[in-house]
């Protein structure tokens, strides 16, 4: 803040081109996606190289990355959505485990069939969000407070259904949770696909459409967003009722993924989500991002995982250690960033 | 207003001066809800002797409650600067993790020095995890959630690491005594949290701290050009904040004799930012009442023993956690009252906001 007056006197010439490279270069928005998509690659290839031996060649191994954080990608796209608007949404992880225990409950308990449970549960979820939308907005409370509220309550609501996990045996379950596309190479499973589907709507969706426009708009600056008369309420709840589809959808491919409903499900998954929309360099003050950089969060962070799996010695642990040091980088590289356009 | 006839002016005005204190709806819900216990438990407020402890629901309430009392009163001065602190949890399970694998490593766990030494080294590994937290949020600029974030992220993992994933049990009666052992008839956390929140009031409302504490909630870099260090004081209550985790910390693993990375401490974070809101902090910043957050805590607390003592199932705890909150904030919010109340909403939000600055002010000084 303070070296604002000092920067003209500066010897120029050669000093201030190199200045202004790296200026652009930070002030590129691009960059974080790029340094992210760049990480995936040199821990992939790093991958490689150490693991040649143990089948991480494979073309499964990448697309297992898909298959194994299908849900995680969901819910960090329905995250980013928030974000992007310049707000968060703590009730994820709950959320997701709520869809588990609901569906789980309805299908093996009340006998309901599959396609009817499907749409009940993202409405739940939708709605869920919706409220949660409608408090933050029109009653002019931190989003943080409202949807910690709804962490409770969805986490509550779970234990209230049962304290138990239900195992799901299904037959329409398991037959959806074992079908796969094959690809040649490999194959993707139903969750993988429609994370990728909703990955693809979501880019279409912020970057082609007026509601994106105005969830940019909103993230960057909220009073010039209603100066210019956009209408604040209700892309704000729209923007909760998103996630809070998105974390229920997330529900339904997390409980495909582990045919059960468990009270404790997914907790802590808004920290997963949040840590990858952070370390796909959407910055957290809103405003600035992109979806594809969610994508490579997650990847990033199943990548992490698989990586912790083949060498085999490590424990689960410093998936958190190395998550935190991510997400630590991650934050310090946008700090350079916005101090860059500050000055 | 809609008062009967019989009252008279003076008795309104001085109904609405109590109405209006920053601490009556915290006050009112706790006596509320410790109400709520007779019904189901008559002897609820007896307290009785037994074996030299004083024993009851009270006492209980105080002793379960004392973790959260510690950790949302390091949280209030934190949330009085503007910030948020979400590592807290992360923090005990860090502190009672090293302290416990220490004591553990001794041949004679009951030694004085060695559990002192285990202590210092908890506390010490807390108070740098606030140091951290304040650099990240003071020198780099970052919004505190997010800085906080990530040792909520990583400090579990290297909780696990130092326990080794394993659970350490230790047997040490000295440490057993800061969380589970009895003095002078009371549980001895009661006066470890008395001690912190004495203090804390000491330093805050009978030094100018406090008043600089909200001073940089209000607007850091107005206090900056004043010439108050918002900087250092944002990293000292960052490290505050942690060393309040700390304590906690040692108090959890002490009262279960064991060191879990995985669950111990686990949603104290939330528990303690919602004591904090409870209390009347505003998370915005610029204004605090450790008073109200102490009675904050003791709601969460109590209406956790209520649940217990009236027979609900305690699963649905998280159910009624959550409609506190939401009506809580709800009455909080002027936007609410207005709506609700009609014009009353606009008139009840000033005195509250009006009150902690006018009894802040005759301490102001010139500092540094």
């Amino acid at each position: 803040m303070s070296a604002t007056t000092k920067t003209p006197a500066a010897p120029e010439s050669r000093t201030t081109a190199q200045a202004s490279t790296a200026a652009r270069l930070l002030g590129d928005r691009r960059l974080p996606v790029l340094v992210t998509a760049a990480l995936f690659l040199a821990m992939y290839i790093a991958g490689l190289g150490r693991y040649q031996n143990y089948g991480f060649t494979e073309p499964q191994v990448f697309l297992n990355l898909f298959i194994d954080n299908g849900y995680l990608l969901v819910a960090a796209v329905g995250a980013t959505f928030v974000i992007m608007s310049g707000g968060i949404d703590l009730s994820v992880g709950s959320v997701i485990g709520f869809t588990t225990m609901f569906t789980a409950w309805l299908v093996e308990r009340q006998g309901l069939p599959l396609l009817l449970v499907i749409p009940l549960a993202l409405g739940v979820g939708a709605f869920g969000g919706f409220l949660m939308g409608y408090v933050i907005h029109n009653f002019e409370i931190q989003p943080f407070i409202v949807t910690l509220a709804g962490l409770f309550l969805f986490r509550g609501l779970c234990l209230v259904i049962s304290k138990e996990s239900i195992s799901i045996s299904d037959s329409s379950v398991s037959s959806l949770a074992q079908a796969q596309a094959s690809l040649g190479v490999g194959f993707l499973s139903i969750g993988a696909i429609v994370a990728m589907a909703v990955l693809g709507v979501a880019f279409y969706v912020l970057h082609y459409t007026r509601f994106g426009r105005r969830v940019y708009a909103i993230g960057g600056n909220e009073q010039s967003a209603l100066l210019m008369g956009l209408p604040m309420g209700g892309t704000k709840i729209a923007v909760y009722t998103v996630s809070g589809f998105c974390s229920a959808l997330a529900g339904l491919l997390f409980m495909l993924y582990i045919q059960s409903g468990d009270p404790l499900h997914a907790v802590g998954m808004e920290l997963d989500a949040i840590a990858a929309v952070v370390i796909g360099g959407t910055l957290l003050t809103g405003g600035s991002g992109y979806v594809v950089g969610t994508l490579f969060g997650v990847l990033v962070l199943g990548l992490i995982k698989s990586l912790i799996q083949f060498e085999g010695t490590l424990s689960s642990w410093w998936t958190k250690i190395a998550t935190g040091v991510l997400l630590c980088a991650f934050i310090l590289i946008q700090r350079a960033m916005t101090a860059r356009k500050q000055t | 207003m809609s008062t009967p006839s019989v009252a008279t002016t003076g008795t309104t005005s001085r109904w609405r001066a109590l109405t209006h204190h920053h601490l009556f709806w915290p006050v009112a819900v706790l006596i509320a809800l410790l109400l709520v216990n007779v019904p189901f438990t008559p002897d609820f407020f007896s307290v009785r002797m037994t074996d030299g402890h004083l024993y009851g629901s009270l006492v209980s309430i105080v002793l379960f409650g004392s973790p959260l009392i510690l950790v949302a009163v390091g949280m209030t001065l934190v949330i009085a600067t503007g910030g948020i602190d979400l590592s807290v949890g992360a923090v005990v399970a860090i502190t009672g993790a090293l302290t416990c694998s220490y004591i553990s490593d001794q041949t004679d766990q009951n030694a004085l020095s060695a559990v002192f030494l285990a202590m210092g080294i908890g506390l010490v590994a807390a108070v740098l995890c606030g140091l951290w937290n304040g650099f990240l949020v003071a020198r780099m600029g970052i919004q505190p959630i997010i800085a906080t974030l990530i040792i909520m992220v990583a400090g579990r993992g290297v909780a696990q690491l130092i326990t080794d994933g394993q659970i350490i049990t230790i047997n040490s009666e000295p440490y057993k005594l800061i969380g589970g052992g009895y003095w002078l008839t009371l549980p001895f956390s009661i006066f470890v949290v008395a001690a912190v929140v004495a203090i804390t009031v000491a330093l805050t409302r009978r030094t100018a701290l406090g008043l600089l504490v909200e001073s940089v909630g209000g607007n850091a870099e107005a206090s900056r050009l004043v010439g108050i260090r918002s900087r250092r004081i944002k990293i000292m209550v960052y490290m505050f904040c942690a060393l309040c985790a700390g304590i906690a910390g040692l108090m959890i693993s002490s009262n279960t004799s064991a060191a879990d990375g995985n669950n111990a401490g686990l949603w104290i974070e939330l528990d303690a930012i919602l004591a904090v809101v409870i209390g009347g902090t505003s998370l915005l910043g610029g204004r605090f009442s450790i008073g109200g957050t102490v009675i904050g805590a003791l709601v969460i607390q109590t209406l956790t023993t209520t649940i217990y003592t009236i027979g609900v199932p305690t699963q649905t705890n998280l159910v009624f956690k959550a409609v506190v909150v939401i009506v809580v904030c709800l009455l909080q919010s002027p936007k609410f009252r207005a709506k609700v109340f009609g014009a009353k909403g606009r008139g009840q939000a000033t005195p509250a906001q009006a009150a902690p600055a006018a009894d802040a002010a005759p301490k102001m000084e010139v500092s540094r």
